[in-house]
């Protein structure tokens, strides 16, 4: 089945089984290499991705349920030459060893940010539940979203 | 791709090959942990017509910030700038086979005069003798700035590296003369070089072993067992006909897999074949596994130390004091389901695996497929953190198997169930600790008794069968030799940390420990483990020191002592006596016996705990302190603060290292207070996760204090698992100063922690 998938400001023609966990399209079919496979259960954060404002686990979302909304992935927030302010606290602080789960970390912080600008730190704690770090850089990742939350405010 | 080919067409150099026949001879010979490294500069650092520096390592990144500490050091030792220099990491065609990257061995193994260290030394030398001849200067009238050598009297004197050396090989042997840069006039190393990694893993443009992608490649799911000893009796294939994009169905022996063209279409597959299994083996039962491993024979013993006093001396004794631990089996439970892509055609195979180990990996996948060693390419690829011998070899033989029975390459990206449920966990204990005292409360003889059971563990070059799919292919994991007695210790030793901190440590004349109990006995016995083990950041020497380092704050609390004062009483070692006071001193340590006094039996109070080790017996001096707060309603236990201090001789980048401290410490935490592998009589059952539940993101973690103890005169120690190993005690040390409740089982769960507030007198 065809799907016109708009992802970071394109249109992205795929055609694979309705079923299809979007993860793996946007991983397989376009290669895409912020949304990661952690656990396949919507358990660790590593897939999300950002539809309609909302943080969502694109590995347990099947294709088909997406429709025309616009899929921002981790990619689509900035570049190395040009990150977003979030990935830039983060390259800042060296808020992670492996890396593997700063594309759940950035794009949840990134989504309940938006709506919650003036969060408290608890509170933006709390908005991280059911996100993972295995290397346990907790404390630095906190302090990078921190950082950024505090420049949003301002 | 950067082949070392295209380089050297590029660059002009010739590179001396690492010859296979090293191989073939060592093939199904056990590699050690650091392999065999090279003695020829050409095969450590290349040097471009342009001056650009191409360094070659076999110690690869995991996520701990070794590929730009290696970048450091060879900037520096070479004495050009930093980016100047691309690190080559573990593949088997390019690089060094330097064993396995683990063990905290990389700093001891490349940092200090030998291998990668001693060839930029080298390099920078033979540079400068033969800029000595260009330049018809004498060499020690001649220094090397940013690739450069000059003469120090006349500035226009000078000649590039690459003028130097372009269109030549260096045809050099490293010289262990070679003078390495004093680390007081570092300007590379030693500093707070950001990681080179990490813009590209912030913005989603870093390379994982999971983004590898090569034409024409498939998609693999493995279906194990369902059941612990469960062996295969049937495959049905026709139970998936007309599956869309199904291509193979690959059994062997008891691995059973199939290849589709998609992902999605792999894990349809795998859920739909019908396999049909013999029932399982059955397990012994979980609630009372610490009983059955003191039971269980045979055994393999290991005296690691034995004076042969310590029952004369402890029956002689004024007190005695005993005391025992618990801890369970714990999983590598890596971020990341294990990925690995493999090509196999014909008689070749190349391997993108998250290995810590390329060269051994060549060799044991050589024996799982019947291949020459010398045509398989084992190239590395990040993954997520691995820990230990975590998911990477095994899924590297599952793409293997399936990329041969499918004839094309094959990606293989694990479940999280088959990650969590095959992996070679961390070892389970059972620590038994008695110590004799004097009339003034000193410790005289200390003995220690443990049981820990072992099965597989790395692969090496010769043991596929050490993990899961290499068993399920055919393989046996490594024999399990009991010994029982045990022999005399031949040398002293304390890779495992079963030694405690305060004893001496002979061994015939040579004493390595760090302390000055001189009657002194270390026993251990390893029996079968149902499970596969494996090492898991600080295997054996965090188990050990959870054991040695409550029992000090045991005793330090039965004589009503300080538990820090009573530490420094026991300890010989300069190094470990600095961290402590360094820790302590930062943490504002209240000097004073366990339990806090006045504290009240109900609701939230707050204590402190101190922990301390030579890791390894001789690779890194640790101290923490950890401060708690305990809900005596609930049992929950929220750590609140960890100071920690940290030697390990003189520091390659600051900031790295408070990163690997902070990382360790918080493991220890999630460790500590929550980490525990369940089991029912078939199968584990930690297979998620909800059910391995680790420290989320979202709670509430403590606030971490890191004392960089620089020690540049001294030799490079390892970092990366120091805090890990002292962390549970301390926090069982704080708990006990806060309620009086002493924990002995690891993990602290709530219940466990009411059941002690309970039993306390």
């Amino acid at each position: 089945m065809v799907f016109n998938l708009k992802v970071n400001g394109q249109t992205r023609r795929v055609d694979v089984d309705p079923t299809t966990p979007l993860l793996d399209v946007l991983s397989d079919d376009l290669e895409l290499r912020g949304p990661k496979f952690g656990c396949g259960l919507g358990q660790c954060g590593s897939c999300t991705v950002i539809t309609k404002g909302e943080a969502i686990r694109s590995c347990v979302t099947p294709v088909s349920s997406i429709g025309n909304s616009e899929i921002t992935t981790l990619e689509g927030l900035g570049t190395v030459e040009k990150p977003h302010a979030l990935q830039k606290a983060f390259i800042d602080e060296q808020a992670m060893q492996c890396g593997f789960c700063v594309n759940g970390v950035i794009m949840t912080a990134k989504a309940f940010l938006d709506k919650n600008p003036t969060a408290s730190p608890s509170q933006i704690r709390q908005a991280m539940s059911g996100v993972l770090c295995r290397c346990a850089a907790h404390m630095r990742m906190m302090s990078a979203i921190q950082k950024y939350a505090t420049e949003v405010k301002r | 791709m950067n082949s070392r080919r295209q380089f050297l067409k590029t660059s002009g150099a010739l590179i001396v090959g690492f010859g296979a026949s090293g191989l073939i001879a060592r093939f199904g010979i056990s590699q050690g942990i650091n392999g065999t490294g090279s003695n020829q500069l050409d095969s450590w650092i290349a040097i471009a017509a342009d001056g650009s520096v191409t360094a070659y390592t076999g110690k690869c990144e995991l996520g701990h910030g070794l590929y730009t500490a290696q970048t450091q050091l060879i900037a520096e030792e070479l004495s050009v700038p930093f980016n100047r220099v691309k690190l080559i990491q573990c593949d088997t065609a390019l690089t060094p086979d330097q064993g396995t990257t683990s063990g905290a061995q990389s700093h001891p193994t490349n940092f200090n005069q030998a291998n990668l260290a001693l060839a930029g030394a080298t390099a920078r030398e033979v540079l400068i003798q033969r800029a000595a001849i260009r330049l018809n200067v004498s060499a020690d009238q001649l220094t090397a700035k940013d690739g450069v050598v000059v003469a120090r009297a006349d500035a226009t004197k000078r000649i590039s590296y690459g003028d130097l050396i372009a269109g030549q090989k260096f045809g050099a042997a490293l010289s262990t003369n070679a003078k390495r840069k004093p680390a007081t006039e570092w300007t590379i190393l030693g500093k707070p070089i950001p990681r080179i990694d990490i813009p590209a893993m912030a913005t989603a443009q870093f390379e994982y072993v999971h983004n590898v992608r090569v034409p024409g490649m498939l998609h693999g799911q493995v279906i194990r067992p369902p059941a612990v000893g469960a062996t295969l009796v049937n495959v049905d294939e026709s139970s998936i006909n007309g599956m869309p994009g199904v291509v193979k169905v690959v059994v062997r022996k008891n691995f059973v897999g199939v290849v589709a063209e998609k992902p999605w279409q792999a894990i349809q597959a795998a859920g739909k074949l019908k396999v049909t299994w013999t029932p399982g083996s059955g397990l012994p039962d979980h609630a009372t596994f610490h009983d059955y491993m003191r039971s269980q024979k045979p055994t393999r013993d290991t005296f690691t130390v034995n004076s042969k006093d310590v029952d004369e001396k402890i029956a002689g004794s004024a007190k005695v004091l005993k005391a025992t631990y618990l801890y369970p089996y714990q999983m590598h439970g890596s971020f990341a389901s294990s990925c690995a892509v493999a090509d196999v055609q014909g008689d070749r195979a190349t391997i993108w695996s998250p290995t810590q180990a390329v060269h051994p990996l060549k060799s044991s996948t050589a024996m799982l497929l019947g291949l020459r060693a010398e045509n398989v390419h084992v190239i590395f690829r990040m993954a997520s953190g691995c820990y230990g011998c975590n998911g990477a070899d095994t899924v590297s033989y599952d793409a293997a198997l399936l990329s041969q029975g499918a004839g094309k390459p094959v990606r293989v990206q694990l479940t999280r169930k088959d990650e969590m449920a095959w992996e070679n966990y961390g070892y389970a204990f059972v620590l038994d600790e008695r110590v004799g005292l004097d009339g003034a409360g000193n410790i005289v003889a200390w003995d220690h008794e443990a049981w820990s059971p072992v099965m597989g563990g790395r692969p090496g070059g010769n043991a596929p069968g050490n993990v899961v799919t290499g068993m399920l292919a055919g393989f046996e994991p490594a024999a399990f030799a009991a010994r029982s007695p045990a022999p005399d210790p031949a040398n002293f030793g304390n890779m495992s940390n079963a030694v405690p901190s305060y004893v001496t440590g002979c061994v015939g004349a040579r004493c390595g420990g760090t302390g000055k109990i001189a009657s002194q006995r270390v026993l251990t016995h390893n029996i079968r483990s149902p499970f596969f083990t494996g090492p898991l950041r600080s295997p054996e020497r965090l188990q050990n020191t959870f054991a040695h380092e409550s029992f000090m704050d045991e005793i330090a609390a039965a004589v009503k002592a300080d538990p820090v004062e009573y530490r420094l009483r026991h300890l010989a070692d300069p190094r470990l006596i600095k961290v402590l006071r360094e820790a302590t001193t930062t943490a504002n340590w209240d000097t004073r016996p366990s339990p806090r006094p006045n504290n009240s039996r109900t609701g939230v109070v707050t204590g402190r705990g101190v922990s301390c080790v030579l890791y390894e017996g001789d690779n890194g001096y640790c101290a923490v302190v950890a401060e708690v707060e305990v809900n005596q309603t609930t049992g929950a236990v929220v750590v609140k603060r960890l100071t920690l201090a940290n030697d390990c001789g003189p520091i390659s980048n600051p900031n790295g290292l408070s990163n690997q401290l902070e990382g360790g410490a918080l493991q220890g935490v999630s460790r500590a207070l929550l980490e525990e592998v369940t089991w029912d009589d078939q199968k584990v059952t930690s297979i998620d996760w909800k059910t391995y539940s680790p420290l989320h993101l979202s709670a509430e973690v403590p606030i971490i204090r890191t004392v960089l103890v620089n020690m540049p005169n001294e030799r490079a120690m390892g970092a990366g698992e120091t805090a890990v190993t002292v962390v549970p005690a301390a926090i069982a040390n704080a708990i006990f100063d806060a309620t009086g409740a002493r924990l002995r089982q690891v993990p602290f769960t709530p219940e466990r922690v009411k059941a002690a507030l309970a039993a306390r007198a």
